[in-house]
């Protein structure tokens, strides 16, 4: 298995990383720390792995895109599935107040992934195999008071990883929108913890199962599925009364 | 999400004031407030206070947690410090390599194996963890990274291993593991009805077995006094069995903490008979996998919550050879005649092999290990009790598992403290070290005596708090 992970600095890539590790997979990893880079590759060599590589780049420079891409498929000889993990928890309090830190983190959750899923789309069709995973969230499913602007940028990509698959399941190639609610990460190290954040490990290790096994659409933990039907089954007349 | 950064006896409790976790290994400590001074935290399965740091910063390594390199040859590992003792034996058990040292639980970390310098089964044979630690990088608080080995900054090494984490943060060590060819276990268990029936077997076995441990029913009467079960076991030689096939066992979970009626003295006792006859009389023989054997308790998460929200003192002394007999049989007696007993009494007989910790508790001679439901003042003077009977013989206590001991006798136990406290970091401290050296190790004040008795008084405040809410409930 040949594996492309972006963001893979990210706590809950890393486990997923660990798990092909464990495969014997070839991985490309991609972030935009060197010396963090290194301690995963280091890592991931010893608990199995055939082949690490990474490149450091500013996934908000998306010009670099096709570059990283390339390089990719070029070192690892082809791609059996790529992973998209980055992202950003908006602080959506300076967003309200600050133009360009919505662009900043729309660029950072969204643009990105879309401007990297347009060149990977292309390549998997034309290999009529593989699979795209793509970390959206829970927070895409429904504009809330508290973090619409991370939440839009994740809707647009579910949206969009939509639209993606629906084209690419006639080539054979599958695409897998990944759902998780809290996730006890450093993203998220400064939210009270409660009963609903799952581990790192816990989602690491499911989305390593839903790319061997592919799926369409996976919340993580599978309660966050019933949660959010209920959250999306609420009319707008109502819900807009809601604080949270 | 650990409950806030308790340790496993759940007493004393203490309170943090930050917790920073450490994530990556070229990461720098916090910048801290002067006056307050920081301790690693690994993954807290010390009982007591040594992985405390009230009111100040415990710096958590939960997730810095990566192997760095391994080398196939010589079985060398290099990883980093919060690496788990079961994260080296899901990866490693399958290439055929084991861990040199274990203690009963693999839910430790390197960082807290190595500054308790842990022992296993196997100290008779083999020593203590630190003797199997080649190298470790320590970050200073002076933002400085030493690597340490016996043979460069040997002093610092020395008082890293068993160092209680007051050296600096161990950022990673090198590790020399063990080959296996299979991932079982020949175990046998043999009863025994007395001490001296104990110390033959154990003499006996210490030669042909590498791991040997005794488990004993520390409740029997007079005649009975020391009697139990002898286990001990050898890696299976036979390498037709696959490195990968381990039987995979559940797990189950205590939810929350039981009520402390549960552990009235009665129940633990008829417990201690009812194990003690379920063993068969004679020798039985079996091959188990690793887990089983090393790690029964591991199947039960959280089984410190059966001693309900007031916790739980472990006491574990080790008694020198000269005085073993006599002195373990003392130990049993009071313990026999305070009526409070424990539900695991373990009996080992420790080895020759010196370890390189300056502070590290093993030393040849008889460790016995239990645990009592904390009771209050009856708890507190029957350790005192312990500890002086420890401290006639020239023994210890171990500092892994103490909330309790008096700063005179653990500086009669561990004489080389000064020598610890000399290589300290001066920003590095725990509220087992201000509370067994008396001393404000709170950065800054070292020379203030005023400050001192403010910060330790805090602390005594804080457990009599404590204390007095636990003899309310109980
Ligand atoms: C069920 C059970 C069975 C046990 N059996 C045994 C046994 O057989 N033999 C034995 O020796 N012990 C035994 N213990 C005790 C346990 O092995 C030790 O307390 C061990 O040190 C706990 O490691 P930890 O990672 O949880 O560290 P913690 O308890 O979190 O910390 C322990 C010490 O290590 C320091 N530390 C942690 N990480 C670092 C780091 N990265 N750098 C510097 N310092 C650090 C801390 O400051 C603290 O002083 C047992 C414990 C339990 C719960
Ligand atoms: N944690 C949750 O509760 C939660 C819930 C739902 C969805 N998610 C999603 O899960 C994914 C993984 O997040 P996580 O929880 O694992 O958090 P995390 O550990 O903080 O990972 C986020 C990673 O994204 C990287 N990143 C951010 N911007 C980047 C950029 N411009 N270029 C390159 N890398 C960049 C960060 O790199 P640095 O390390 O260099 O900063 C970091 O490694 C994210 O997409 C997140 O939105 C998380």
């Amino acid at each position: 298995m040949n594996i492309l992970i972006i963001g893979a600095t990210s706590s809950i890539a890393q486990e997923t990383a660990k798990c092909f590790a464990l495969e014997g997979a070839r991985l490309y990893l991609a972030g935009r720390n060197l010396e963090k880079l290194q301690a995963i590759q280091g890592d991931v060599f010893v608990r199995g792995a055939k082949q690490v590589e990474a490149m450091a780049l500013d996934l908000c420079l998306l010009d670099q895109h096709e570059h990283l891409i390339t390089t990719a498929i070029h070192t690892l000889g082809r791609l059996d599935a790529v992973l998209i993990a980055h992202g950003t928890l908006s602080d959506q309090q300076i967003c309200e107040q600050s133009v360009s830190t919505t662009m900043q983190e729309l660029t950072t959750n969204c643009l990105s992934t879309i401007s990297l899923l347009t060149i990977l789309g292309n390549y998997f069709e034309e290999q009529g195999k593989g699979t795209i995973a793509v970390i959206s969230s829970v927070a895409g499913d429904r504009g809330r008071q508290s973090n619409y602007v991370y939440g839009t940028a994740k809707g647009a990509v579910t949206i969009f990883l939509q639209g993606l698959r629906n084209r690419l399941t006639q080539s054979g190639v599958s695409v897998l929108t990944v759902k998780p609610g809290f996730v006890d990460t450093p993203m998220t190290a400064y939210i009270r913890k409660n009963l609903l954040f799952a581990k790192s490990e816990t989602i690491g290790k499911h989305i390593h199962q839903a790319i061997k096994n592919p799926r369409d659409e996976v919340y993580m933990p599978w309660f966050w599925q019933p949660i959010m039907m209920l959250l999306r089954s609420i009319p707008e007349c109502m819900f807009k009364q809601l604080k949270f | 999400m650990r409950d806030n950064h308790q340790s496993w006896g759940s007493y004393p409790k203490a309170y943090p004031q930050h917790v920073h976790p450490i994530r990556w290994r070229h990461e720098a400590l916090p910048q801290t407030e002067r006056t307050t001074s920081v301790l690693p935290y690994g993954n807290g399965r010390s009982y007591g206070d040594s992985c405390q740091n009230n009111g100040a910063t415990l710096l958590t390594t939960h997730s810095l947690r990566r192997f760095i390199s391994f080398d196939h040859d010589t079985g060398v590992l290099r990883c980093e410090g919060g690496v788990l003792l079961a994260d080296i034996l899901d990866n490693f058990v399958p290439q055929g390599w084991f861990l040199p040292v274990t203690p009963g639980t693999k839910h430790v970390s390197i960082g807290g194996a190595i500054a308790n310098d842990v022992h296993g089964k196997n100290h008779h044979k083999a020593g203590t963890f630190g003797c199997h630690v080649r190298t470790v990088e320590l970050l200073r608080s002076t933002g400085e990274r030493i690597t340490c080995s016996p043979h460069h900054h040997s002093e610092l090494f020395r008082a890293t291993i068993g160092g209680l984490g007051l050296t600096g943060l161990i950022v990673w060590a090198d590790i020399q593991l063990k080959p296996i060819t299979s991932p079982l276990i020949d175990k046998e268990r043999i009863r025994f009805s007395g001490l001296d029936e104990f110390f033959d077997l154990s003499n006996q076995s210490n030669t042909s077995f590498e791991y040997t441990v005794g488990w004993i029913d520390c409740l029997a009467n007079q005649q009975h006094t020391g009697r139990g079960v002898f286990i001990r076991g050898n890696h299976c030689a036979d390498n037709a069995q696959s490195l990968t096939h381990i039987p995979r066992r559940t797990t189950l979970t205590v939810p929350f903490h039981l009520p402390s009626a549960v552990l009235h003295s009665g129940v633990i006792k008829i417990f201690n008979r009812v194990y003690y006859h379920l063993q068969p009389r004679q020798l039985t023989q079996a091959r188990i996998p690793y887990e089983k054997f090393f790690y029964p308790l591991d199947t039960i998460l959280h089984w410190n919550r059966l001693y309900g929200t007031r916790g739980f003192l472990q006491y574990q002394c080790v008694i020198p050879s000269r005085y073993e007999r006599e002195g373990i049989r003392d130990l049993l007696s009071v313990i026999q005649q305070s009526q409070q007993g424990s539900f695991l009494a373990v009996i080992k007989t420790f080895g020759a092999i010196q370890s390189p910790g300056l502070l590290s508790f093993p030393k040849p001679g008889t460790t016995l290990a239990l645990d009592f439901p904390f009771f209050g003042e009856q708890t507190l003077t029957l350790l005192t009790k312990l500890d002086s009977l420890v401290r006639e013989t020239g023994g210890a206590v171990y500092p892994a598992k103490d909330a309790h001991m008096s700063s005179e006798d653990f500086q009669a136990y561990f004489p080389a403290w000064h020598k610890i406290e000399q290589l300290r970091d001066p920003k590095f401290s725990s509220s087992f070290w201000r509370r067994v050296t008396r001393l404000n190790t709170t950065p800054q004040h070292s020379t203030k005596s005023e400050s001192y008795s403010l910060a330790t008084e805090k602390e005594q405040a804080f457990a009599h708090h404590s204390l007095f809410n636990n003899m309310n409930q109980a």
